[in-house]
């Protein structure tokens, strides 16, 4: 197993239908209009020198060392920047063009540190490798060049710059950098950040992160310049230590629904670092701070390794063996169902494990439990898509491809914050933001999509959160009132009754932007011009997130959204569509394999005859034709005390679920709570059986991300818990009396392709051919589907459903007179559990009230006080940050540390069709505060407590 | 006495000098002329503020801000003296008087005299070849310098 070579072509692919022949070194190519003659001479395997240049970014010409001749030209062109011309005779390699190219290096040896040693990481450079290339063996100039030489030893050297190394992933060596510029193009043209730059000018011009160092910097650890350097200045600490990596296998980031593959890079078994793969279809070659820097965890000292048990949640646990785990929760099991009845256990599948590992949790519950008890936490986040999108168009997924973004004219962002929550994703956005596509959002905060370094939103709506629905149907109103609408698309892809029903609704005088305008204020004017841009702007795309979903009207905003890209014929082509930003790695996967207690795999609902009958044949049972219990039905039955025993695969219910105190009367009021995760999380504090999990770096899998691409997990290293996920499942299937025998996830993959339509035709070997693969994959496209929605609806017409607004029950009043929503930030992750333990606390080691000035003058409060935070449901206290991103009247935080705990604010209100919970509006009230509330200090202390694991003492002599 | 300038007073005189630029193509550089004039260099504190107004990064303003050795990072001194190091005014004795008027202004070159009378850059060509050697006195350009013409300038910035 070697290092996995990607081929670097010098500059980007050129996008022209023309061809043009040339000639390079004799031998003919054939290449599209506009691409460099590098690229062209890369196309026939000969790789001309070069430092500047690199396919991720657009061609400088600052190096000089890729020069070339041209038969009947002048003068020696750089080949980065000169294009292909029909009939062009080109040399790569002549005496003259090695005399230059050797002068060129020459002087950047001479102002350039010797002594490379490979074992610390340094000499693997493509600055040594060119080195070699034009066989420099001599220099006139010396070694004393100015920017390298440190003080000290007889050296005055003012010129000296030290290694920058308050990056905790990162470190840049200013003495080792050639100024070539890639990664301050890499920090614009590839991540979009801009916060790189050259300082001065001439011998004296360094690469800085501004005027301050890379930590204080706008930098935001991206990786993308450190990909970039072709020497050794910008290097990953992780390399610096142990010396570069000697294998390498793609694999799929196991953080958001962007779904990045990247190459775990190795030494043996210890993973040195992750670097994006260029072929990934979902970031092309793109990463962000998470999955490039944050894989700390997996070996974090706080990860548990050993099954334990315990009889009552007061005890300390005591490690057991994976039998006797087993034996246990199958004992336990059995007995709950004898005592309480069939239906008296559950489970959740977690959307961060992969496909074969959800598939074989929901099998269990259905298989062995004999019940469909089994949620997953797509339930508390995007439960409200499925339904929208299947009610409207007939899939539970978004329609595109991220490469669609390229070919967008008009981008609308709703309750979504890209930039960092889907980073990736917002890259190659922002990207094409910066060519000139317009963009609208509507979100309460003023987030850095709305306005940030050469990017700004041509309208944001800062809606009251809470009025959704009523904002987006007073777009609508604006579409129809106005004729704006695509009335060809109507007639021809849906039912023009129903179109006429929904347009006369949405031009109801309550439904105007004057009159929704006052509601949720906005400024009418701001919805009609944002109307008017996305009807008629050219390509239309909606990218929507939770603010969209964690509603009391989650599903009716979906709806409103399809609504509004069928009314303007925005469906069906690249460019346009409709697309759910998804939180976790594999929360499409989840749901397209059955967790839903009402679904089974590929969203067919259990009550169809011919769905179960295909499963009961194949698994020998017979399957509950009933649904089963939603994730709150089931910790409400246990509260009633007809629920006992639940198996959680890697989720953490009570952080990221609503009303921290019901989740956890729910759990206490069980016999058998079973987690398997790798941590002791919050929800371990409440469980009976502790089944270490596995990381996605151990085991072999395929997650399936926002665009429905299923992408292969590939293991790089052995389980340390002994067990890759799906293992533990089968072993405890076992353990219950089934009769599984999976020998390999392939297997499991291959029994989901035979029972699920729209995985027909995916294997393990279609995806290590293909690469990836968007479902669905079967006969009439068995190529997958990038673009959904082609040629017609797939429910055959596209319905459009009237949206009427109902306000929240949850409202502002004397006692709780703010709203607070809540949201993620960049380098922390979720319920934090992975992010908490890397380097990435740095950037946030705790979570920060942000409150506008007003509204902390009003009580009191300074930048950093300590607020009490209070709702109808539950107090906590956390310290404030004062700013005016949000509006006055609004507050906002972060969930990512459980020392706050913002889920004992929120509130059990949900989504009426989907349960999805109302996390994003909650009435509260903030006051000064000393402390920690009584809340928090109970809380720690029964944490504490009950993460003690009893160590036998050693027998002593 | 020079008043420590307050950095919201800073961003306050700043935001007022971007305003009359902004409309401009390219108004960077007028808005950092404008600033330097306003405070006699560029304050790191305002950096920012125009970052923001342009919508641009830190690191951008940043850049073009070193990139021109014109723009300051400190207060000049009352007089500022440049003398021309480039190749005519070398060949025509340019080192011997530089050499004199670090000696008779007691700074080396881009430092400022403690009582802050005079600050003493290097420039690199004021377009006075034919009368060279030449240097700029507070913006007004003086050719043909020798021996005796630096002492008067020296005596001059110095009083």
């Amino acid at each position: 197993m070697g290092l996995v070579h990607e081929v670097d072509y010098g500059t980007p692919a050129a996008k022209s239908e023309k061809h043009v022949t040339l000639t390079i070194d004799g031998r003919s190519v054939t290449v599209p209009e506009g691409t460099s003659i590098m690229r062209a001479a890369m196309e026939l395997g000969t790789e001309i020198p070069k430092l500047c240049a690199t396919d991720m970014l657009d061609s400088f010409g600052s190096c000089r060392v890729c020069v070339i001749e041209i038969e009947g030209r002048g003068g020696t062109p750089a080949s980065c920047t000169t294009p292909v011309a029909e009939g062009i005779s080109v040399r790569t390699q002549s005496d003259r063009l090695g005399a230059i190219r050797r002068g060129v290096m020459e002087l950047y040896v001479s102002d350039h540190p010797l002594g490379w040693d490979a074992n610390s990481g340094l000499g693997g450079s493509e600055f040594d490798a060119v080195l070699k290339t034009v066989g420099l063996t001599e220099n006139r100039y010396g070694h004393e060049g100015r920017n390298h030489v440190a003080p000290g030893n007889g050296s005055l050297n003012i010129d000296y710059i030290a290694r920058d190394t308050s990056n905790p992933y990162f470190a840049y060596d200013p003495a080792q950098c050639i100024v070539c510029s890639r990664c301050v193009r890499a920090c614009e043209e590839v991540q979009g950040t801009f916060a790189l730059t050259v300082e001065g000018r001439g011998f004296d011009s360094r690469i800085a992160a501004g005027p301050t160092n890379f930590l204080e910097s706008e930098c935001v650890s991206c990786g993308a310049c450190v990909q970039a350097c072709p020497t050794d200045a910008l290097r990953e600490k992780s390399v610096l230590e142990k010396g570069m990596p000697t294998s390498s296998v793609v694999t799929t980031c196991a953080y958001c629904g962007v779904g990045c593959s990247f190459k775990a890079e190795m030494q043996g078994e210890d993973l040195i670092r992750m670097v994006p793969w260029k072929d990934g279809k979902a970031n092309r070659g793109h990463s962000c701070v998470k999955g490039r820097f944050a894989y700390g965890y997996s070996n974090h000292k706080d990860r548990i390794l050993n099954p334990m048990v315990r009889e009552k949640i007061s005890d300390p646990w005591r490690e057991v063996t994976w039998d006797e785990a087993f034996a246990h929760i199958a004992k336990e099991f059995r007995r709950i169902q004898y005592q309480y009845g069939k239906g008296a256990i559950g489970g959740i599948t977690s959307s961060r494990c992969t496909n074969e590992e959800t598939y074989l949790v929901q099998k269990l519950i259905r298989q062995g439990f004999g019940n469909n008890n089994v949620d997953t936490c797509a339930r508390v986040c995007h439960s409200p898509t499925g339904y929208g999108l299947g009610q409207t168009y007939g899939t539970s997924a978004g329609t595109q491809d991220f490469d669609s973004v390229e070919q967008t004219d008009v981008v609308m962002i709703i309750g979504a914050n890209p930039t960092d929550g889907h980073p990736v994703f917002a890259s190659r956005l922002k990207k094409r933001l910066r060519q000139g596509a317009k963009l609208i959002v509507l979100d309460p905060r003023r987030t850095d999509i709305v306005r940030s370094a050469h990017i700004e939103a041509q309208h944001h709506l800062p809606l009251k959160p809470g009025t959704n629905v009523a904002v987006l149907t007073a777009l609508a109103h604006v579409i129809v009132t106005e004729g704006l609408f695509d009335e060809a698309f109507i007639r021809e892809r849906c039912d023009w009754s129903e179109f006429e029903d929904w347009a006369a609704f949405v031009a109801e005088e309550q439904n105007s932007p004057e009159t929704v305008g006052a509601l949720a204020g906005i400024d009418p004017e701001e919805i009609r011009g944002a109307a008017r841009l996305y009807a008629r702007g050219g390509n239309g795309a909606i990218y929507y997130g939770l603010g969209v979903t964690e509603h009391s009207q989650g599903s009716t905003t979906v709806m409103a959204i399809a609504n509004l890209a069928m009314a303007t014929g925005n469906i069906g082509r690249p460019g346009v569509g409709v697309n759910p930003l998804r939180g976790q790695n594999n929360v499409q996967g989840a749901c397209d394999m059955g967790s839903f207690p009402h679904e089974l795999p590929g969203y067919r609902h259990i009550s169809g005859d011919a769905v179960r009958d295909i499963y009961e044949s194949l698994w020998g049972t017979k399957l509950d034709n009933e649904p089963g219990l939603r994730i709150p039905n089931m910790l409400d039955a246990a509260v009633e005390g007809t629920f006992k025993g639940i198996y959680i695969q890697g989720e953490d219910i009570l952080q990221s679920d609503p009303d921290t105190s019901h989740v956890s009367a729910g759990l206490a009021a069980m016999e058998c709570v079973v987690v398997h995760d790798l941590f002791l999380n919050e929800t371990a504090n409440y469980a009976h059986v502790f089944l270490p999990g596995s990381t996605f770096l151990e085991k072999d899998g395929t997650f399936t991300n926002a665009e429905r691409r299923i992408n292969r997990v590939r293991k790089v290293m052995a389980p340390k818990n002994g067990l890759a996920d799906w293992e533990v499942t089968q072993k405890l299937a076992q353990a219950m009396g089934l009769d599984w025998n999976y020998a390999h996830p392939s297997a499991i993959m291959d029994e989901i392709a035979r029972t699920t339509p729209s995985f027909q035709l995916v294997s393990y070997e279609y995806l290590d051919n293909m690469g990836s693969v968007q479902w669905p994959c079967n006969e009439k496209s068995p190529l997958g589907t990038p673009i959904m929605h082609i040629d017609g609806f797939v429910r055959g017409k596209g319905k459009f459903i009237r949206t009427e607004y109902v306000a929240t029950d949850e409202k502002t009043g004397p006692r709780f007179p703010l709203l607070l929503t809540t949201g993620r930030i960049l380098s922390q992750y979720n319920v934090g559990a992975q992010t908490r333990r890397t380097e990435n606390v740095v950037w946030h080691d705790e979570d920060r009230l942000e409150i506008h000035p007003h509204d902390a003058e009003q009580r009191g409060l300074r930048d950093g006080d300590w607020v009490r935070l209070a709702s109808r449901a539950g107090e906590t206290t956390l310290r404030s940050l004062i700013t005016e991103r949000v509006a006055p009247g609004v507050v906002y935080t972060t969930f990512h540390h459980p020392n706050t705990q913002a889920n004992v604010i929120t509130t059990d209100f949900s989504d009426w069709a989907t349960n999805c919970p109302e996390y994003k509006v909650t009435a509260v009230q903030v006051t000064p505060s000393n402390g920690p509330s009584d809340w928090q200090v109970d809380y720690q202390d029964q944490a504490r407590q009950s993460r003690r694991i009893a160590r036998p003492l050693e027998a002593a002599e | 006495m020079t008043m420590q300038q307050a950095s919201t007073q800073i961003a306050a005189r700043t935001a007022a000098i971007i305003a009359e630029h902004q409309g401009l193509e390219g108004p960077l550089l007028p808005i950092l002329h404008g600033i330097q004039d306003e405070f006699g260099f560029v304050p790191q504190d305002a950096l920012p503020v125009i970052a923001d107004a342009l919508n641009i990064s830190n690191a951008e303003v940043h850049g073009v801000v070193t990139f021109y050795h014109d723009y300051r990072r400190a207060p000049a001194g009352r007089h500022v003296v440049k003398l021309c190091r480039a190749e005519a005014c070398q060949s025509m004795g340019g080192d011997a008087l530089a050499a004199k008027l670090q000696v008779l202004l007691g700074i080396g070159f881009h430092e400022t005299s403690a009582d802050g009378a005079v600050t003493l850059e290097p420039v690199y060509c004021l377009g006075l070849c034919a009368c060279a050697p030449s240097a700029m006195v507070d913006g007004e350009v003086i050719g043909r310098l020798d021996a005796e013409r630096i002492e008067e300038i020296a005596v001059e910035v110095r009083a």
